[in-house]
């Protein structure tokens, strides 16, 4: 990187890895894609290590049975009854929001052109899972409660009158949330990750003024590096936070279609 | 006053909306702490309450983020 010019948006490039075009469509296979895999891999290893299913359990299948009863619980405790079954859909959701988020902040850059990549630092990825929970919140409530799933915009107990502004705000925040899901988790991540090179080419700009001898390159050096601990410790926590809101989101709106209110 | 002088200037502004969203944070987990502490036992039951809370208060500040963004990078060019 050359002194005095940050560009933190480079590390969201989407390259292609092997270029492959059919017709019109690019259909490379890309970084993003090849990352995707990495997560699909990691998860399938970690799962597949629990699968054993010994009547004595060694840690790692004690690991992804409590990781299964961590998502049942959470189902149970806000899908409810008749939530058993969408338990599937919520915990492939949480493990790979959960394992992408943490790839992406592995700090394997350390490695000379290894340079990990966060797919969900991309609201086409976000947006896709978003419009899936959107979209399965829809199928499952028109056809469980046909029609009367519109009720859910007409809140119980409110009076008559007010029904002309409530039914459209209703409608609206229920029409914002597949963008607001999607958003929230792309730039959460997003902003992460600038952060981290923001203060991760302080620390390279300032160590390099420091060896030229400047003593405030030195300095900024140092704090630099603190900060590059504390906001990595931050974004860990992230991580698990915005996996464990976008699960929690869903299953909220499936609760919606499956009860209304 | 330079245009880019004023991009930089509201994307500056833009920012204070984290801050603020920083104060709904705070106010989320620190009445939820208040409220925890008086009745531990039925703090656990609300965890998923307070999630919600944090994620809506938290989505209004990154939104303030993404204008900051939008202004430095999208609407220059």
């Amino acid at each position: 990187m050359s002194a005095g010019k940050i560009d933190p948006m480079e590390q969201f490039q989407v390259g292609p890895i092997v270029p492959l075009k059919i017709g019109a469509y690019d259909l490379s296979f890309t970084n993003s894609a090849l990352f995707m895999f990495v997560v699909l891999g990691l998860l399938a290893w970690f799962i597949s290590g629990g699968l054993k299913g010994r009547l004595v359990p060694t840690r790692w299948q004690l690991a992804a049975e409590g990781a299964v009863g961590f998502i049942d619980n959470m189902v149970q405790t806000s899908i409810g009854k008749g939530g058993k079954k969408f338990a599937p859909y919520i915990f492939s959701l949480f493990f790979f929001i959960l394992f992408a988020n943490l790839v992406g902040v592995m700090p394997l850059a350390v490695v000379p052109g290894l340079h990990t990549f966060a797919v969900t630092s991309h609201i086409t990825v976000t947006a896709v899972l978003a419009f899936f929970s959107f979209g399965i919140v829809l199928i499952v409530g028109l056809v469980k409660h046909g029609l009367k799933f519109f009720s859910l915009f007409v809140p119980h107990g409110a009076p008559w009158w007010l029904m002309p502004v409530i039914v459209p705000v209703e409608f609206i925040s229920f029409m914002v949330r597949p963008f607001s899901l999607g958003l929230r988790l792309f730039v959460a991540m997003t902003a992460g990750h600038i952060l981290l090179e923001v203060f991760g080419s302080f620390a390279v700009q300032g160590l390099n003024a420091g060896l030229n001898g400047s003593p405030i390159g030195i300095a900024v050096w140092f704090a630099s590096m603190l900060m590059i601990i504390g906001v990595s410790a931050l974004e860990l926590l992230v991580c698990a936070i915005q996996a464990y809101v976008f699960a929690l989101l869903t299953s909220l709106y499936l609760h919606d279609a499956v009860h209304l209110h | 006053m330079t245009d880019v002088g004023a991009m930089y200037i509201g994307a500056g502004l833009a920012a204070i909306g984290i801050g603020l969203a920083a104060l709904g944070v705070g106010n989320v987990f620190g009445s939820f702490l208040e409220g925890a502490l008086r009745n531990p036992g039925a703090a656990d039951g609300q965890q998923g309450r307070l999630f919600i809370g944090f994620a809506g208060s938290e989505l209004l500040g990154l939104i303030a983020f993404v204008v900051a963004i939008l202004i430095l990078f999208v609407v220059r060019h």
